[in-house]
């Protein structure tokens, strides 16, 4: 049997396919990468967990073939702290959106990176509310238009890694739908990081936001994506004025810190000794 | 007369363009992101007549609504299920600030697991928060209730949410009457409220207090909220005279020799009104109003017809008792000299209501241990 076939099977739940997302969507690139990244982990498969908030990239939970928890709107980090607090031997994964994530989730996202607790953090940002039809998130880049948003949003939006490196996080990287293969590497990379890790996947989404914002479909939109992001290492030797309006992928921070939930139960057998 | 054809949403937003609103603060949740969306486009189109403001979560839209309405703003938010919920801690806070806010609730069941069916629960859940809350069963009656909502809620210095279910009202079109909007600013009227915070006039809001005061305050709500009672009567034959229709808090369809009156709120009442010619004997009450408690005006109702019977349709349950119209009808007829029997149709988890369980619940007599609880699922 192919690898590919192999990993359908034994990481997908098949009977729930097929998927609900939309034409385009790249919510299955993401949802591809991260299974194969856990296979280049070379996780034990029992001990792998998702965690996802809801929106439409949280709904991958459903597919995955693990241990899977959907639970509240940018709640998921919460939810995942305590499962990882009390199994520290679990991987997490937890799948957000960029409006999951960042809006009602943003206090449990610093909080987080904050502790430095080792979830693997997997945002797919196709920068709207995608589920409900189309309203500005805050990773919505200002000016670009929503249906809460008519004229263009005012707001300006955040930059998830530098706001979880501001935070605490010790692992920061940014891969694109386009480029699916730096995408699995980025998240293999922070499976095998201990500490909080996130990575942003730049994602398309044609219906809720391409459409609206006149970026043409599927194939315009990736194609985009992949001529305005250029990675880290390349940029390094560029002028900042060529990197204008770019955005760079791949490991952006990678350090070491003490993690949260190993320093806990160190302490406790400290205590207990 | 202008008929527009509106969903439930479209016509809560139409009242709210239509209700002179400074400040319209916003988070999507299915099933009530048309409300939002509506009313963000008349704001594109400047004709909102007001600033909306999409914020990062609905803790904060009604935080925000809050914010406003103490600086003198006419105020709006809606959402839906989760979303209400999670607003819990500030619906309480506006009530005891005793600041106006008028807000929706399509109702949506609450997870876990997720699930998008108009289960009650989530606005029922929010009974004891002090604010006013009125169940509608159709995208007029949605229109209308959120204007007089304004009159209410600015008189009585209490907030009041606007309740109506998801799908089968939220997104079901008919042809609703709206009225000029120089008329329904009319009816509405100048704010009858003071801002709070009044630049050059510095005070400071809410602070610590004791019991011995909280509780001056607390009846001082109470006896508010009765209020509005007698004032829902009043706004009514105001509206009646503006836009020749009004409203009762408990409304009823009971044909002469009823023996079996169904109670239901929201949707659900169109279904047993459209079903009554067929049904024997029996009658219809909707229960418009449902805090304030109209017990004495629902009595009234069941003594004048000498009711037997009552089934209550519940699309909710209080786990651990039962459906909460229920419980809170068989309070209001503890001191009913003849108090009819009171059976429950639990839909919880927001099932359809058809025809053929209202046959049904009809056929099966209350015998047993709780035989006076039925589940949709097993009568459908």
């Amino acid at each position: 049997m192919a690898v590919i076939e192999q990993l359908t099977q034994d990481f997908l739940r098949t009977k729930k396919l097929p998927h609900i997302w939309c034409p385009g969507c790249g919510n299955g690139i993401v949802t591809a990468a991260l299974v194969r990244a856990i296979e280049r982990a070379d996780f034990d498969q029992k001990d792998v967990v998702i965690v996802s908030g809801i929106g439409c990239s949280s709904r991958a939970a459903g597919y995955l073939n693990f241990n899977t928890l959907h639970t509240t709107h940018g709640r998921a980090l919460a939810f995942a702290t305590g499962l990882k607090m009390a199994r520290p031997e679990l991987k997490l994964f937890v799948i957000m959106g960029d409006g999951d994530c960042s809006a009602i989730g943003g206090n449990h996202f610093i909080h987080s990176a904050r502790r430095n607790i080792d979830l693997n953090a997997v945002i797919v940002n196709n920068h709207i509310y995608g589920m409900t039809g189309g309203q500005h998130s805050p990773l919505t880049p200002v000016g670009k238009k929503a249906t809460t948003a008519p004229r263009g949003t005012l707001e300006r939006e955040f930059d998830l890694l530098k706001l979880a490196r501001g935070a605490g996080a010790t692992f920061g990287a940014r891969g694109i739908a386009a480029q699916p293969r730096q995408l699995e590497q980025l998240i293999a990379r922070a499976a095998k990081h201990k500490g909080f890790s996130v990575v942003e996947a730049l994602s398309p989404c044609p219906i809720a936001y391409g459409r609206r914002n006149k970026l043409g479909g599927a194939v315009e939109m990736l194609r985009e994506m992949k001529d305005s992001s250029i990675s880290v290492e390349k940029a390094s030797s560029m002028d900042t004025s060529e990197l204008e309006d770019k955005t760079l992928t791949g490991v952006l921070f990678s350090e070491e810190a003490p993690e949260f939930s190993e320093e806990y139960h160190k302490s406790i057998n400290k205590e207990n000794a | 007369m202008a008929y527009e054809m509106l969903s439930g949403s479209q016509a809560a937003a139409a009242a709210v363009q239509r209700a002179g609103v400074d400040l319209v603060a916003a988070y999507p949740i299915t099933p009530q992101t048309a409300i939002v969306e509506t009313l963000a486009n008349y704001e594109a189109k400047g004709e909102l007549g007001g600033d909306f403001v999409s914020v990062e979560s609905e803790y904060a839209a009604l935080a925000c609504c809050y914010g406003a309405a103490a600086a003198g703003a006419r105020v709006f938010t809606a959402t839906a299920s989760h979303g209400l919920a999670y607003m819990h801690e500030v619906i309480h806070w506006c009530s005891g600030a005793r600041v106006p806010v008028v807000m929706v609730n399509v109702n949506r069941a609450i997870g876990a697991p997720w699930c998008l069916d108009p289960d009650q629960g989530d606005s029922l859940s929010q009974r004891d928060t002090g604010w006013m809350q009125i169940y509608c069963s159709g995208a007029q009656e949605v229109f209308d209730t959120v204007l007089q909502a304004y009159v209410l809620s600015e008189s009585l210095l209490l907030p009041c949410l606007v309740v109506f279910d998801g799908f089968y009202i939220s997104h079901t079109y008919e042809a609703v009457d709206i009225p000029e909007k120089e008329k329904t600013l009319e009816f509405v009227g100048e704010k009858r409220f003071k801002p709070q915070v009044v630049p050059g006039n510095p005070v400071n809001l809410h602070g610590l207090t004791t019991g011995d005061n909280q509780i001056l305050l607390v009846r001082n709500r109470h006896e508010s909220m009765i209020k509005a009672l007698d004032l829902f009567k009043q706004v009514n034959k105001k509206f009646e005279g503006y836009f020749a229709r009004s409203y009762k808090a408990v409304d009823s369809v009971i044909p002469p020799g009823s023996k079996t009156v169904f109670v239901a709120a929201g949707s659900t009442v169109e279904t047993i009104r459209w079903a009554l010619p067929g049904l024997k004997d029996c009658g219809l009450i909707q229960l418009r109003m449902f805090r304030p408690y109209p017990a004495e005006e629902l009595c009234a109702v069941l003594e004048a017809h000498d009711v037997e019977r009552v089934i209550v349709v519940d699309r909710n349950c209080s786990i651990g008792m039962g459906g909460i119209f229920s419980q809170e009808l068989k309070a209001a007829l503890y001191n009913m000299e003849n108090p009819p029997i009171v059976e429950d149709l639990l839909l919880a988890g927001g099932i359809d209501l058809t025809i053929d369980m209202l046959h049904r619940v009809l056929e099966t007599t209350a015998e047993g241990k709780n035989a006076d609880q039925k589940w949709g699922v097993d009568v459908r």
